[in-house]
């Protein structure tokens, strides 16, 4: 009945939590600003940037199908899709750089950016304003 | 042979039940999608029972057959790609003395995560996904951990 477990394992085990609270470590270094932008991306090609700042609903139709990403007090979140698994729903909202949401059946992704110099927001949006 | 084939069914059988169970139970990681892999104890016991080539066929028709009938098939591809990263790893550290089988489920867990996580990035065609990988191998770690702990159990009880 007793579990057995090699030192190898837990050398093994160890070792790869210890990369990961590193990786970790290394990650949220340079995350403390929270990004001002987000930036949305389908099929690896970028659909828009909007502003956190400005409260706004974006949706979002693919040849994959309809997503609804809403933006509200300086957070984004995935309010609607048509996916079958629905799993972008259930991340929580995202205000910090480099937080991502992933909508893999729609190859959606919805990114947050420091400033807008990686990519120009969209003149569409401008215009809307 | 018949041996063989019956093995072979009640184990896919088994591991579709386990995939069931899975669905039902709502746990949440953190990150949507991660999970605890029960099917995973199907295979991770069958490496040390059955010859590979048969092991490796029951992971795949459990994944087809889970796609059919309960499943997506935008998922499948993230199963498929899951399951034969984390066989083949498995596999290798098998053969590595001084490994018990939970240290060989662990390797088995984070190395299903890492193949999902590089198979979405391609799909995505979006490297921030490498964001989530300590998050995906920490979670790796810890349900390979508990497989791994309950595969040892049934193998001390079940004598094959």
């Amino acid at each position: 009945m007793k579990t057995i477990l090699n030192k190898k394992d837990i050398i093994f085990a160890a070792g790869i939590m210890l990369a990961a609270l590193l990786m970790l470590i290394c990650m949220n270094f340079g995350k403390q600003k929270a990004g001002t932008f987000i930036r949305i991306t389908v099929d690896g090609k970028e659909y828009g940037v909007y502003s956190l700042d400005k409260d706004k609903v974006i949706d979002i139709d693919g040849e994959l199908g309809h997503n609804q990403v809403v933006i509200q007090d300086g957070e984004a979140y995935m309010n609607e899709a048509d996916c079958p698994d629905h799993y972008c729903m259930e991340y929580k909202a995202i205000s910090q750089k480099n937080e991502t949401i992933i909508c893999l059946p729609h190859k959606m992704v919805v990114e947050v950016i420091a400033d807008n110099s990686e990519g120009k927001e969209s003149q569409v949006d401008i215009i809307a304003q | 042979m018949a041996k063989k084939i019956a093995y072979s069914s009640i184990l896919v059988a088994l591991a579709l039940i386990l995939s069931y169970i899975e669905a039902l139970i709502p746990i949440n990681f953190g990150i949507p999608g991660v999970k605890l892999g029960l099917a995973n104890l199907v295979i991770v016991i069958g490496l040390y029972f059955l010859n590979t080539s048969q092991v490796f066929i029951i992971l795949i028709t459990r994944i087809l057959l889970v796609s059919f009938l309960f499943g997506n098939m935008s998922a499948m591809l993230y199963s498929l790609a899951g399951g034969i990263v984390s066989f083949t790893v498995m596999f290798l550290i098998k053969k590595i003395k001084g490994f018990s089988i939970v240290g060989v489920s662990i390797a088995g867990g984070v190395a299903h995560n890492i193949g999902q996580l590089i198979v979405a990035s391609l799909v995505v065609e979006n490297m921030k996904l490498i964001y989530y990988l300590p998050v995906l191998m920490i979670a790796g770690t810890l349900t390979g951990m508990l497989i791994g702990i309950i595969a040892q159990q049934v193998r001390q009880h079940i004598h094959l």
